[in-house]
């Protein structure tokens, strides 16, 4: 499995009137070909603005890529011209997001903005490009797509916005789609009907996925690796199964612990990670977890952990206690 | 604490909402948020209130409090039926009554401290009348909830979402109430946070022995803070019990759907898992389905489902479900 895409040293940095924000603090990480990445944390870490950076969309002049390499199949993404930049989106990386209403065109009809992208991209003409989008509204499992074409967002439920955005995202069949947490917005029982076919059609298609998500859930069931992101940095990786059974980093192992589960019998208490989410305008010293960390010794004050290899499988973390971790959560599950 | 006494009883509440489609306003059509819940809920115990987004769980909430007047039914708060009176009747009455709302930054007025939006009901209620020691309450608020005295001088922007929720449980707080309506309090919040607003409403529960009506939709927060759990759906109450009875052995399909939705953050248990994924959505609640209506989304629907509404009847002692074939 070759590379598809490789983040390099990446920074983003934000100007703003309390100081500038790190939103995605030299950062590297890669997306094999038809691999499914996560990108997972909670607000503020980095995860989408690292997807912007990806597309070039960081909303400027406060917010600038001031650093690194974005390598899609070996070109640099951020060299390319701005021209050259619009074949990229849409046609090469699909996007997803959230909040399908925002992203959709409410005053074109679901047609239209289907087409918009076949004509452009892959010049199909008006009647080829119409038979291509009801052929894709029926692949997302839209029922009577023909009707739907001449609709408007607004005559859609929030499910079925999800599955024209995957639609659409899918249409010039691109090596990689972006997913912004593409299932936060939905309720639990259509959550599992997008979660369903996104995996199935990536996996049809051999398409490439980076999922950005807060919900360590989804990223259970549907992804091959994952960066976990704290305060701008990727501060653990590894494969899911080696994360969820064997965390090394200890915000990655508060995250899971503070969760209840279903699959588990009721705790009397949970146990959150104490403490507020960082300001990105005030970082400490060191690992910008220490003040949360139970974990945290003296070192951890001063001087910033990098990413290290847990093991042989890949598994890497920012943690400079993470063998002692390993051996307490071992002794925790055993 | 609990004692048997209910704090609270629902009887058949209706909540319709007339809606005009159409460029001149004409073709009214009438939404069923709420049709015919009927349930219970006792001095010191947390009923959670699951569905998913325009089930009416939001809006039972809101009747419950009297912020939407109900269509029919009745609202028995402390034995009095809160449908009849009036508003000058009511006043009394909201101060026994609060609610925290999912999203804090668009409940608390962002041009007021948080000791001006933690004092208000003070004033407002005339519980305390004089400012120094309104001053120390909202100090000793503010320590209740896991906040400090310096919070007070701080605006609602300049604190984090968990913070803010924190102001907005103090403020419920404020007027020494009975029963909190907690609306999906936690799914604003980051995960890491989720858990320490949990703790927190569990230990206010504990050393003022509030009752807590907990409306959301997540089904792994409500089994942990719940003694009892309704499910609805399309306005009606589906399926309630006890949290354990619920949780081991749903009866109603739909619950047992939602219940095998949920992820499980372990890849190992997630990859063997079975899951019911259900087909379709949820109906609009403008034109129901006849006869039971989760008929057009269950595995195992028959042909009587499609012309008998099920009653919410009781299959084991304590358990209700609204199934034919439960």
């Amino acid at each position: 499995m070759g590379t598809l895409l490789e983040v390099k040293n990446l920074k983003t940095h934000f100007v703003t009137r309390s100081g500038v924000v790190r939103a995605v603090d030299d950062v590297s990480w890669d997306v094999g070909e038809s691999e499914t990445v996560a990108l997972v944390g909670e607000s503020g870490c980095g995860k989408s603005v690292s997807a912007l950076s990806i597309m070039r969309l960081v909303a400027g002049p406060a917010g600038r890529i001031v650093g690194g390499e974005v390598l899609f199949k070996g070109r640099d993404l951020l060299k390319l011209s701005e021209e050259e930049m619009r074949r990229v989106r849409g046609r090469e990386i699909g996007m997803i997001f959230q909040e399908p209403m925002t992203s959709l065109n409410p005053v074109l009809s679901i047609g239209r903005q289907l087409t918009e992208g076949l004509e452009i991209h892959l010049g199909l003409s008006p009647t080829e490009a119409r038979r291509r989008s009801a052929e894709l509204l029926g692949m997302v499992g839209i029922p009577d797509p023909e009707r739907r074409l001449s609709q408007y967002p607004h005559q859609f439920s929030g499910g079925m916005r999800q599955r024209m955005m995957i639609a659409m995202a899918l249409a010039c069949k691109p090596s990689l789609i972006l997913a912004d947490e593409p299932t936060t917005a939905l309720d639990v029982t259509i959550q599992a009907q997008i979660l369903e076919l996104m995996k199935d059609l990536s996996r049809r298609f051999g398409v490439a996925m980076l999922i950005i998500t807060h919900n360590l859930g989804v990223v259970a069931r549907y992804a091959d690796r994952v960066n976990v992101m704290y305060a701008g940095k990727i501060i653990e990786r590894g494969t899911a199964r080696e994360i969820y059974a064997n965390p090394r980093h200890p915000y990655t192992l508060g995250l899971l612990r503070s969760v209840p589960r279903l699959d588990e019998p009721r705790r009397a208490r949970l146990d959150p990670i104490e403490g507020q989410p960082p300001d990105l305008t005030r970082l400490p010293s060191g690992c910008a977890f220490t003040p949360r960390c139970a974990f945290s010794v003296d070192r951890c004050r001063v001087e910033i952990p990098p990413l290290r290899a847990v093991n042989g499988t890949g598994h890497v973390s920012a943690c400079w206690e993470a063998e002692r971790l390993g051996r307490q959560a071992t002794a925790v599950g055993s | 604490m609990k004692d048997d006494a209910p704090i609270l009883e629902v009887r058949n509440l209706v909540k319709h909402f007339q809606v005009r489609g159409g460029l001149f306003g004409g073709r009214a059509g009438l939404v069923r948020a709420v049709d015919g819940v009927s349930f219970e809920i006792r001095r010191g115990e947390t009923l959670g209130l699951v569905g998913e987004s325009g089930c009416g769980k939001t809006t039972t909430g809101r009747c419950i409090l009297q912020l939407e007047r109900p269509t029919s039914g009745q609202i028995l708060f402390e034995g009095r039926d809160l449908t009849v009176l009036d508003e000058d009747a009511l006043r009394p009455i909201r101060r026994r009554m609060q609610v925290i709302f999912q999203d804090p930054y668009s409940s608390l007025n962002p041009r007021m401290t948080v000791g001006q939006i933690i004092a208000e009901p003070l004033a407002v209620h005339g519980i305390v009348t004089d400012r120094g020691r309104r001053a120390t309450r909202v100090r000793e608020l503010l320590s209740h909830v896991g906040l400090l005295p310096q919070h007070a001088h701080r605006y609602p922007h300049q604190l984090s979402g968990g913070q803010r929720q924190r102001v907005g449980i103090a403020r419920a707080l404020a007027v020494e109430p009975a029963l909190i309506v907690c609306d999906e309090p936690v799914s604003a919040l980051d995960v890491s946070i989720q858990a320490q607003i949990i703790n927190l409403l569990e230990d206010l529960q504990a050393q003022f022995g509030l009752t807590y009506l907990f409306v959301a939709h997540d089904l792994s927060v409500v089994r942990h803070i719940s003694d009892r759990v309704a499910v609805m759906y399309l306005g009606k109450i589906v399926e309630i019990t006890d949290r354990k009875s619920l949780y081991d052995s749903p009866l109603h399909p739909y619950t047992k759907a939602l219940l095998s939705a949920v992820p499980i953050p372990d890849p190992v248990l997630e990859a063997q898992r079975e899951r019911v994924v259900l087909g379709g959505e949820v109906p609009s609640p403008l034109n129901p389905p006849p006869g039971c209506v989760f008929h057009p989304r269950c595995p195992i629907a028959i042909d009587r489902c499609r012309v008998e509404v099920p009653d919410l009847r009781e299959i084991h002692p304590a358990h209700r479900a609204a199934c034919l074939l439960a």
